[in-house]
């Protein structure tokens, strides 16, 4: 029998080196190696999407030897959020999960810095817009890896005819097919006289204002334009702005020209109100329009996708991405990292694009340029100006550059979208609403 | 003298044996395994929860520390709280009250038709009941709807409307309301019916024979001898329409500018879509002293009238 001793010295510098190799190794193909993956993805809206997706991920599956599970889990009822809160509480659940805008940021400390994913990402797919980076990294870390699937604009989505006939713009000339947007007079002011036209036409704007995220979203893009921010990115409240008033003032306008009963407008309303021929514009990804070729084409053969007007502030769309993470409870980190990396590439990316009909965005800049928006039809080229390929707007989201966590409940709670039915329609006083708001804010701000 | 010891342990574990037969034998032994699998149930699914509510309600908003009932004060010195105690105030009030007036008055009617029918129609009238509530209640939203109200269609043709039956505090209130009562109506209609069919029919015979009007027969002998069953539902019923969610989740989301939400809906808001859980269970605790506080005047009348007979 034989015992061999090992010094404190040499234990201390083998670990040191295992434990390296452990962290820094790539994700290694193996019999053993590769293991299981649970994956929980958003169930996408645009039928055949998901079967995009599920092909990739098989093929990765393949090459990589890894046993995949994959749950599409719909957002319908709040299921995927439900999904993420449930398993942010049992620590345990999918080993790679969608989040969307803000949840990154809501569970920062459970989830895995992906630092190493997403920096070689952006060094090879073009950088990400300031929006996507706002929500997804977080004191220098990288939480999630922003994703094609799920991410898109609630750019202006119009019917060519009706905004030509009734406003005398033509959005097309506007925003030319694979051109740069010749739209230096699209700003707030003709898109309120655009309003008006429409509204006296019978087919208003369909711009809700609820509580739910396409009424937040456009909201907030208004906000942006005049400057507006409710908190401030050091966490001052900063609601009693000239930027405010003046947001509020020019909704106050603009409410004269919407749909009375926008106040209980929902996600579905708007695009209820386009596909039936009821509305001249709403603020929507595709979603809308794809409906349409299917139930009304002749309303989809007359629809646009293109930039929002400007604001004294600058031009604003509103941008939802969604993002990949990994639970820090995660059985297989090293795979769930290889996933989301094979998912970001090039041609990865342009098949989940084709599967969503043009709908889903990817984050990185040299992506924004695929064939499929300018060939996506009717009619062609309807999507060019979706993924916003000149970068003619700022890509935005609905109270930023406030930290997050303040953030999160302005915008889930609808502050600003009450703050312009209280003014504007309500017609309460402006420093009451003001203070209305305040209060709500410093109530969000409690650690 | 082995003998005699191997004798004594054989006669003490009979001893025992027939302790443990006879533990085993006792009823309230017997009653309590039966029960288990129930106590388990309500253990796992309805204690731990409670528990855990109690325990997350305690946390500050990242759930790092223990802070105490500083949430429970936060919440007092909210405007948005008080407004939804005021709305699920009035909301289980309201609707508790018009359930009880339409069930008592249909189950007169259903009470009143020939045996022969009366099934066809207690079936038909339970439909409400037994429908799923977030299924009928899509119906409703879509009868609601904000551009393409059936409703509204209907009362074009009259001059009236279009009614802003979920953009506007009140009728958005009123259309909640509606249908909470729509689908709870029929509950108490049928528990009403059953303590209708137990009333003795000689009380209606000797109140006809001293000349009671129809009035005096309500009131002095269906009402006193239905007191107990109109008081347990409407206490059953108070319970769950104070910790109703669905149907204002769906109909409203707690719209226009939070003047519908109630307990539940805004504490799903503020603690999962908010994502400040402990904000969120506190306030769902907030319905357990109102409704502890409705139960015991309910139940101890109950008792009174109980310990009376």
């Amino acid at each position: 029998m034989t015992s061999r001793k090992i010094s404190r010295r040499r234990f201390a510098a083998g670990t040191a080196v295992a434990s390296t190799a452990l962290v820094a190794a790539p994700f290694v193909r193996g019999a053993y190696a590769a293991g299981k993956l649970s994956i929980g993805f958003w169930d996408h809206w645009v039928p055949g999407a998901n079967k995009g997706s599920e092909e990739l991920i098989r093929e990765w599956a393949a090459r990589e030897k890894v046993d995949v599970t994959i749950d599409y889990i719909t957002s319908q009822g709040n299921k995927l959020l439900l999904t993420i809160a449930a398993e942010a509480q049992a620590r345990s659940g999918h080993d790679i999960l969608s989040f969307s805008t803000w949840l990154p940021a809501a569970y920062a400390e459970q989830l895995v810095p992906m630092n190493d994913v997403v920096e070689p990402l952006i060094k090879q797919s073009g950088a990400v817009n300031a929006t996507v980076e706002y929500l997804g990294k977080v004191k220098g870390q990288w939480l999630a890896v922003p994703a094609t699937i799920g991410s898109q604009m609630k750019g202006p989505c119009s019917r060519i005819d009706l905004l030509k006939q009734h406003a005398g713009i033509d959005i097309q000339e506007m925003y030319p097919i694979g051109a740069a947007p010749k739209a230096d007079n699209w700003n707030l002011q003709t898109f309120l006289k655009a309003a008006e036209g429409c509204h006296k036409a019978g087919v208003p704007f369909g711009i809700g204002l609820g509580t739910t995220s396409d009424s937040v979203d456009t909201c907030g893009a208004i906000f942006h334009s005049f400057g507006a921010q409710l908190v401030n990115d050091k966490g001052e409240i900063t609601v009693r702005s000239d930027g405010v008033r003046q947001a509020l003032e020019y909704w106050k306008q603009l409410v004269r020209f919407l749909p009375p009963d926008s106040p209980s407008w929902d996600d579905a309303s708007n695009n209820k109100a386009f596909v039936s021929g009821k509305s001249a514009m709403i603020m929507n990804p595709p979603s809308a329009w794809a409906v349409a070729k299917r139930d009304a084409p002749q309303i989809a053969d007359q629809t646009w996708h293109h930039g929002f007007p400007s604001g004294p502030k600058g031009r604003f769309g509103p941008f939802l991405p969604f993002f990949w993470g990994v639970w820090r409870f995660s059985r297989n980190q090293a795979a769930a990292k290889s996933l989301a990396t094979f998912l970001s590439q090039p041609a990865a990316v342009e098949k989940l694009v084709k599967a969503s009909g043009g709908y889903d965005i990817p984050s990185f800049s040299n992506l924004t340029t695929l064939k499929v928006w300018a060939d996506e039809a009717p009619p062609k080229g309807t999507l060019y100006h979706y993924p916003n390929p000149h970068n003619h707007q700022t890509l935005s989201i609905a109270a930023a550059p406030a930290p997050h966590k303040i953030a999160q409940q302005i915008y889930t709670q609808g502050v600003q979208t009450q703050m312009v039915v209280r003014y504007a329609v309500r017609n309460e006083p402006i420093d009451r609403v003001l203070g209305w708001a305040s209060t709500e804010i410093e109530g969000f701000m409690r650690n | 003298m082995a003998n005699i010891a191997a004798g004594t342990v054989r006669d003490v574990a009979g001893d025992n044996r027939s302790g443990l037969t006879k533990f085993m034998q006792r009823k309230s032994t017997i009653a309590f395994l039966m029960a288990l699998p129930l106590l388990v149930l309500i253990f796992s699914l309805v204690a731990y929860p409670a528990g855990y509510a109690v325990y997350l309600a305690m946390l500050n908003k990242g759930m790092t520390r223990f802070v105490g009932f500083a949430n429970f004060t936060f919440l007092f010195s909210r405007e948005t709280f008080w407004m939804v105690v005021w709305q699920s105030c009035l909301f289980a009030i309201t609707a508790v009250m018009f359930k009880a007036i339409i069930g008592f008055i249909v189950a007169h009617f259903v009470h009143n038709i020939p045996s022969k029918g009366q099934r066809k129609w207690r079936g038909m009238l339970l439909v409400p009941w037994v429908i799923p509530p977030a299924m009928s209640t899509l119906s409703w939203l879509w009868l609601f709807d904000p551009s393409y109200s059936a409703f509204n269609w209907l009362l074009q043709p009259l001059g009236i409307g279009p009614i802003p039956w979920i953009g506007e505090t009140g009728w958005a209130r009123f259309s909640v309301i509606l249908v909470n009562v729509w689908i709870g109506a029929p509950f108490f209609m049928i528990m009403y019916l059953a303590a209708l069919k137990s009333v003795p029919e000689q009380l209606y015979e000797a109140a006809a024979i001293d000349g009671a009007t129809w009035w005096q027969r309500i009131w002095f002998v269906t009402l006193p001898m239905m007191r107990n069953i109109i008081a347990i539902t409407a206490l059953f019923s108070t319970i769950v329409t104070f910790a109703n969610f669905d149907i204002v989740r769906v109909l409203t989301k707690g719209d226009p500018l939070n003047t519908t939400h109630v307990f539940a809906t805004w504490a799903f808001r503020i603690g999962i879509e908010g994502n400040d859980i402990p904000l969120g269970a506190t306030v769902s605790l907030f319905m357990v002293p109102i409704l502890a506080v409705a139960a015991v005047f309910i139940l101890r009348d109950i008792t009174k009238r109980g310990s009376e007979v």
